[in-house]
């Protein structure tokens, strides 16, 4: 049950990195969390051709996959943006306003609706559970889609959330 | 309680070259900005040409006081720096050239005088820790979290080796005596659920670290990690050899990456000191730990659940069988908080009669708690068990911020209840707060003032469960979401007088009927507003107001005339055409058009709209 997992550097096609993944794992079901952690790592999101490749590699159906996968929060099944900027909805962060810091940065980046992450695939917002820095709420953790990158943001007002989307999202377009 | 500085420990402050400048690298000081004070103290120490040595440690707890350092050259006394300014390089090296020549008059107080030099206070008089028994996070904040050396020399690991020379039973016995109860949420004696489990007859036991922490307002698990993880990975080996088990997991929530690193490295660096493995410190013993890193879904945090994660189900299931019997694999296994342990760690380490000085009748010892919200000093506070709320919330963490008034604290997250500021002096204890319909939960007190609506509490809180609920069960799926439409209607100002009665009784029919705690306790949020702030419920109710002016749909917007630049952003941003003025005259908002959206207070770039 070791599941510090390593991060494959190694350019592999889609299907051989399936292959790996269950040469790794096995054909195990107790292993499905690591695995998609490790689609995760690779693709920062779940894309639902891979899923179906795991499904018939592993002999899990796919409609388990998903419930799984939509039932802790780690998993997205849409593609993110570069840098991730997720504001905490926990309590302490709530009372001190972050709801209105998180609407501050959508409106900075024109995000309206269901929709969290930008068209240039830039920048993501969304709102994220208590990250324990709650004694300098409201917080924002910024993340790049690589997992490598994570910087935490406190005390944030919203006319802070929007220079820093703004920032991150420069940053972005350079990198891309 | 006053640091009794041993020379073990003075070793430590001033390190070997008698000069070491601390530098806390925990998640709460990296996000006030450490690593740029700490660049800045490196570039320092070069251009001064100073001997010291740059010293990474974990976090005290004063959150209030970050980014700090702390600076100690043998002959002088260590001095800490609160709210050092990242960005102020060179205010950074003059501080410590003033310490360096003897001035330390900028300092916010010193672990210990020395004789001859002018210093402020000693840490320990200070209020934020004067009421404080630092038990479990005695090392926060003085050692290196990634050095084991660092720990044994503190005196780690030392507990481990005296469980080991006794018999399973004695190591049971001694954790009865000492009163431990779980630090987890629900205070069950941990002697009890250990015994259950060493009496299990089976080759492969589990001991598993909960390390989950979902609870949002609460942190002193991952604080305890990321600060002195050596002390929780102790006590899992001392829980896993009482138990008998062969092999130890720990689990961490996503969304604490650091925690998770530093354990996963406490851990390598036992296994290669040979505290883990086969026949640990010559004895017959044989135990192994892996880190795992959950996925993020608060029920995890519950046994279960906790135990379907690893297994790579999703959800809760009906107990009994206890894990003790049937856990992990349907193996015995035993879940211990990450708190829990390290007071396991801490007891060997320095006896029960330390930890029995602390306490009340029915539970040992000190507890950590997380003041956040609104109060002056917000951090972690170990205080012993039976401390009363007031003396938490206003001697240690200063009470209330600026120009507000408390009204009440949150207990226990999603699970507990709001203790309104007339019972302040209520003990904090697991029967008195239950008592009052909170619980102790796993210790995150969120101070709630008079800008804060307990109707909008309430409906956060339900929301929080509805989104974490498995939904296995019908009377937390469906429930819940009642409780949180009701309340949503409320918050709208369409809310009936009956609608108090119906959250009474949807509220308790849930508590009865749902599977795991998650539903069993979710309506306590509401239970206990109403019972103690039904005035908010009236109000929203019965004159359509929200007196804390949190609820959107029952206030009113105003531009401020002195603040408006006329920017024209909200009038193009106003959804309904509600707002008028021409270019760089102020604006004004036409009530009757108004939707009560907030738009305009969102996209204002001078913040000049605001709630009447
Ligand atoms: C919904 C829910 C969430 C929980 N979350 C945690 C948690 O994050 N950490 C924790 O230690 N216990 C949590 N618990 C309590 C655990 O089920 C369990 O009682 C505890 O880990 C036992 O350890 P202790 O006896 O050392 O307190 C939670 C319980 C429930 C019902
Ligand atoms: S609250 Fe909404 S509708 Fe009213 S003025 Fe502001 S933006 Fe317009
Ligand atoms: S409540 Fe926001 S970080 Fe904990």
């Amino acid at each position: 049950m070791e599941c510090e997992f390593e991060r494959s550097r190694e350019r592999l096609d889609d299907d051989t990195f399936v292959s790996e993944l269950v040469k790794k794992y096995g054909k195990d079901r107790s292993m499905l969390i690591p695995m998609l952690q490790e689609v995760m790592l690779r693709y920062h999101y779940l894309p639902r051709d891979i899923l179906e490749t795991l499904s018939e590699k592993i002999e899990v159906p796919i409609a388990e996959i998903i419930n799984v996968a939509t039932f802790y929060h780690q998993f997205r099944l849409e593609p993110v943006g570069r840098y991730i900027v997720s504001i905490c909805f926990g309590t302490a962060c709530y009372l001190l306003g972050s709801a209105i810091v998180y609407e501050a940065m959508r409106d900075a980046m024109g995000l309206k609706g269901d929709k969290h992450t930008t068209d240039d695939l830039a920048i993501t917002i969304e709102p994220a559970r208590c990250f324990g820095c709650c004694s300098l709420a409201p917080v924002a953790m910024v993340t790049s889609a690589d997992g490598k990158e994570r910087y935490v943001h406190g005390k944030l007002t919203p006319s802070e959330g929007r220079k820093l989307v703004r920032k991150y999202r420069a940053q972005a377009l350079k990198e891309m | 309680m006053s640091l009794k500085i041993d020379e073990k420990t003075r070793k430590i402050i001033y390190g070997p070259k008698g000069f070491r400048i601390r530098i806390p690298i925990a998640s709460c000081s990296l996000a006030a900005g450490v690593n740029s004070v700490r660049d800045a103290v490196v570039n320092a120490i070069e251009s001064l040409g100073v001997e010291a040595e740059i010293y990474r440690v974990g976090c005290m707890g004063q959150c209030f006081i970050d980014p700090w350092i702390e600076i100690a050259k043998e002959g002088l006394p260590p001095a800490i720096y609160g709210n050092v300014d990242p960005n102020n390089a060179s205010k950074i090296k003059e501080i410590i050239q003033n310490y360096v020549n003897g001035d330390l008059s900028e300092a916010m107080a010193v672990r210990f005088k020395v004789d001859g030099v002018k210093s402020p206070q000693e840490l320990t008089e200070l209020d934020p820790w004067k009421y404080q028994v630092r038990f479990v996070s005695r090392n926060c904040g003085l050692i290196d979290p990634e050095s084991i050396e660092d720990y044994i020399a503190t005196g780690g690991y030392s507990g481990l080796k005296r469980a080991l020379e006794m018999k399973r039973e004695e190591v049971i016995e001694e954790i009865k005596r000492s009163k431990l109860r779980g630090r987890g949420g629900a205070g069950f004696p941990t002697w009890l659920k250990w015994n259950l489990c060493y009496q299990q007859k089976s080759d492969v036991k589990y001991v598993i670290c909960n390390g989950d922490e979902g609870d949002p307002g609460a942190f002193m698990n991952r604080l305890l990690s990321e600060s002195d993880p050596h002390r929780v990975v102790e006590g899992l080996i001392i829980a896993g050899y009482a138990v008998g088990a062969t092999n130890g997991v720990i689990f961490v929530r996503a969304e604490k990456p650091l925690m998770a690193e530093r354990l996963a490295k406490a851990v390598q660096q036992a296994r290669e000191k040979g505290f883990l493995g086969k026949n640990i410190l010559g004895t017959d013993f044989n135990f192994d730990i892996v880190t795992y890193r959950s996925a993020g879904a608060f029920v995890c945090g519950e046994e279960t659940a906790l135990i379907a994660a690893i297994e790579g189900r999703s959800r809760s299931r009906q107990r009994p069988p206890y894990p003790a019997v049937k856990g992990l694999w349907g193996k015995p296994t035993i879940l211990n908080n990450v708190e829990t342990l390290a007071h396991v760690a801490t007891i060997f380490q320095f006896g029960v009669e330390e930890f029995l000085k602390y306490g009340t009748e029915r539970t040992g010892g000190t507890k950590m708690f997380c003041v956040t919200g609104s109060v002056k000093r917000t951090g972690v506070y170990e205080v012993p068990i039976g401390t009363t709320i007031r003396r938490l919330i206003y001697d240690l963490a200063g009470g209330a911020k600026e120009g507000k008034n408390i009204k009440a604290v949150q207990a226990g997250g999603p699970s507990g209840g709001c203790i309104p500021v007339e019972l302040f002096d209520v003990q904090l204890d697991f029967e008195t707060l239950q008592q009052y319909g909170a619980i102790m939960g796993s210790g995150g007190l969120v101070v709630i003032d008079d800008s804060m609506c307990m109707v909008d509490v309430a409906h956060f809180f339900t929301g929080f469960t509805l989104a974490e609920s498995c939904g296995k069960c019908l009377p937390c799926r469906v429930g819940v979401k009642l409780l949180n439409q009701i309340l949503g209607k409320i918050k709208e100002g369409e809310g009936k007088i009956e609608d108090l009665e119906t959250l009474q009784e949807i509220g308790e029919s849930i508590m009865k009927t749902s599977l795991c705690a998650l539903g069993g306790t979710a309506p306590n949020p509401v239970i206990s507003t109403l019972k103690y702030f039904k005035h908010e419920y009236l109000e929203h109710i019965e004159r359509k107001h929200c007196p804390a002016k949190v609820c959107q749909k029952l206030v009113t917007y105003v531009i401020n005339p002195g603040i408006c630049n006329g920017c024209g952003t909200c009038l193009r941003s106003c959804p309904a055409g509600a707002i008028e003025g021409k270019p760089r005259d102020a604006h004004k908002i036409i009530a009757e058009k108004c939707l009560r959206c907030g738009q305009c207070m969102i996209v204002c770039p001078a913040g000049a709209v605001g709630k009447v």
